[in-house]
């Protein structure tokens, strides 16, 4: 982190694919560490390539990021990593691995991080509890319905007690009660420091976290109606 | 720390298909042919090796004369001539029953009495030199010969299967030829199949790389992978060159040629085989990572 304690700053940043017009453009704001941020917007907005770009899936085609006080656009690809590891991400389509069981899914960021085998059973049960699937701890996704699979998706996410959480419509499959457990899980882990970036079309979950910083993008472009993501920020908050 | 994801559970975040596609028969097939060639050179390479030495310091000197009192003559002073010069082993005149026996499968025996007189085989002395057979040591014969006995012809032993030896050793250098190219072989096929495999697993390798794993560790996967395909294939080809070798080696054996003899392997060439499908393992993985490497690169 930078002096003044942002995790992300983006200054102007665009991104298109290929040849096409910019499906992000102008993009300057900054995250700082122990929020809670909302981004919302209509279906094609933009909000997965805003993430993509958070979690380091995707460069930008212009402008500068700055994650972690890295300059994420100049580093070398070897550092990237590293980099990850400190970005849990709940994919919209849960990218789980089909032939690994729920445990194995949900132990991967800690085996990619290097934790000893004897180290994981604990921590992995606990959160697979904690998402209410321990009866399904040996399960393969194919063989778990769309809200299981998701919430098998959140637990690999914060398993790893990530700086900052990254989550594409996390509530999108699973009911209204599991959608408020997941978001009371994504408090508790902001309480303890960590950055949550949720991206949603949801409003309600907008009211059940109410000191919470919403982004709203529209075509591509980012509009601030809390006004703490201005950059330079109007207050630090 | 970081290897325990390519330990025993590392090697599941591929499916494993062990010994069930076709990788580890690929790589069966090209063990079994570079152990049969590299056999094919090594026996090659010891029958030529054993005969030369052999026939090395080896010197024929033939007494071509057809008067047989005069060539008995000059025969026994080309002998005490050669026994008194320096660097000759050993030396022998070759008695006339060897003479007669070596032409008696052409001619049959009894010649002399049947046409009235004997065929003038010449004499023929056996001479073993210390050091190989020269063309400097061959002339100080010849010279020293020339007084005492004009009709003596002297040849290299190792000169009349020259021929055969430079056929030998030919065929050695296409072993080794062989074996190159199937090194080069084995190295495309693993190459396309670790392609194959990143192709189909790219989904797997992009949530790795997103969850903050290295190349390092999918290359590691890929190679673990390919390790095992490649150690399970060499083992049944080297087995099925093994079945091949003994089986050729009893045929051969069979014929009681003395060139075909001296050909048989030795327990450092049987070591050597046995490496094989070792070095083909670690090619295969050593392929198999840069070809991972050199792939993951290319993405984010």
């Amino acid at each position: 982190m930078t002096a003044d304690g942002e995790i992300i700053h983006f200054d102007n940043v665009g991104l298109r694919y290929g040849t096409e017009r910019e499906v992000l453009s102008d993009l300057s704001f900054t995250l700082f560490p122990g929020r809670f941020y909302f981004l919302t917007g209509a279906s094609g907005a933009g909000k997965t390539s805003l993430l993509k770009l958070l979690y380091l899936a995707q460069r930008p085609s212009r402008g500068a990021i700055r994650m972690f006080g890295t300059d994420a656009i100049t580093m070398p690809r070897s550092r990237l990593p590293q980099l990850r590891r400190r970005i849990g991400v709940v994919f919209q389509d849960f990218r789980l691995i089909p032939h690994l069981s729920a445990f194995d899914n949900v132990a991967l960021p800690l085996r990619v991080a290097g934790h000893r085998e004897e180290d994981l059973a604990g921590p992995v049960r606990d959160i697979l509890d904690w998402v209410g699937l321990s009866d399904r701890i040996g399960a393969r996704p194919p063989t778990l319905s769309g809200g299981e699979q998701q919430r098998v998706a959140i637990a690999r996410a914060v398993i790893a007690r990530p700086a900052m959480l990254v989550a594409d419509e996390p509530t999108g499959n699973v009911d209204p009660d599991m959608s408020l457990k997941l978001i009371r899980l994504f408090e508790m882990l902001n309480r303890q420091g960590t950055t949550v970036v949720v991206a949603t079309h949801d409003l309600d979950l907008l009211r059940k976290v109410p000191d919470s910083l919403i982004m709203r993008l529209d075509r591509g472009r980012l509009s601030d109606p809390t006004g703490a993501l201005r950059y330079p920020p109007r207050k630090t908050p | 720390m970081v290897r325990r994801l390519f330990t025993a559970r590392g090697a599941e975040l591929i499916p494993q298909a062990r010994m069930s596609g076709p990788m580890p028969w690929v790589i069966a097939i090209m063990v079994a042919m570079t152990v049969i060639a590299l056999a094919a050179g090594l026996a090659l390479g010891n029958a030529v090796s054993s005969a030369k030495a052999e026939i090395e310091g080896g010197v024929t000197i033939q007494i071509l004369e057809p008067r047989a009192d005069i060539r008995t003559a000059q025969a026994r002073r080309a002998v005490d001539t050669i026994k008194t010069m320096p660097g000759i082993a050993g030396l022998r005149l070759v008695p006339q029953a060897e003479l007669d026996a070596l032409i008696e499968p052409w001619l049959g025996t009894g010649i002399g009495t049947a046409t009235g007189s004997a065929i003038p085989v010449p004499a023929l002395i056996d001479v073993r030199l210390k050091g190989p057979a020269t063309p400097k040591a061959l002339s100080a014969i010849e010279k020293a010969l020339k007084p005492v006995a004009p009709s003596a012809r002297v040849d290299a032993q190792s000169n009349w299967l020259k021929p055969v030896f430079d056929a030998m050793v030919s065929l050695q250098l296409l072993a080794i030829a062989l074996v190159a190219l199937l090194a080069l072989a084995l190295t495309a096929a693993v190459l396309l199949a670790a392609r194959t495999a990143l192709g189909t697993n790219r989904d797997t390798i992009e949530i790795v790389h997103l969850l903050g794993g290295t190349d390092s560790q999918v290359a590691r996967v890929f190679q673990r992978s390919t390790g095992y395909d490649a150690a399970g294939g060499g083992a049944v080809g080297l087995a099925l060159a093994l079945v091949v070798i003994l089986s050729l080696g009893r045929r051969f054996a069979g014929l009681g040629a003395g060139l075909v003899d001296n050909g048989a392997l030795i327990w450092s060439d049987w070591l050597l085989l046995a490496v094989v499908p070792v070095l083909a393992t670690l090619l295969a993985m050593i392929t198999a990572r840069l070809t991972v490497l050199h792939a993951l690169r290319k993405m984010l």
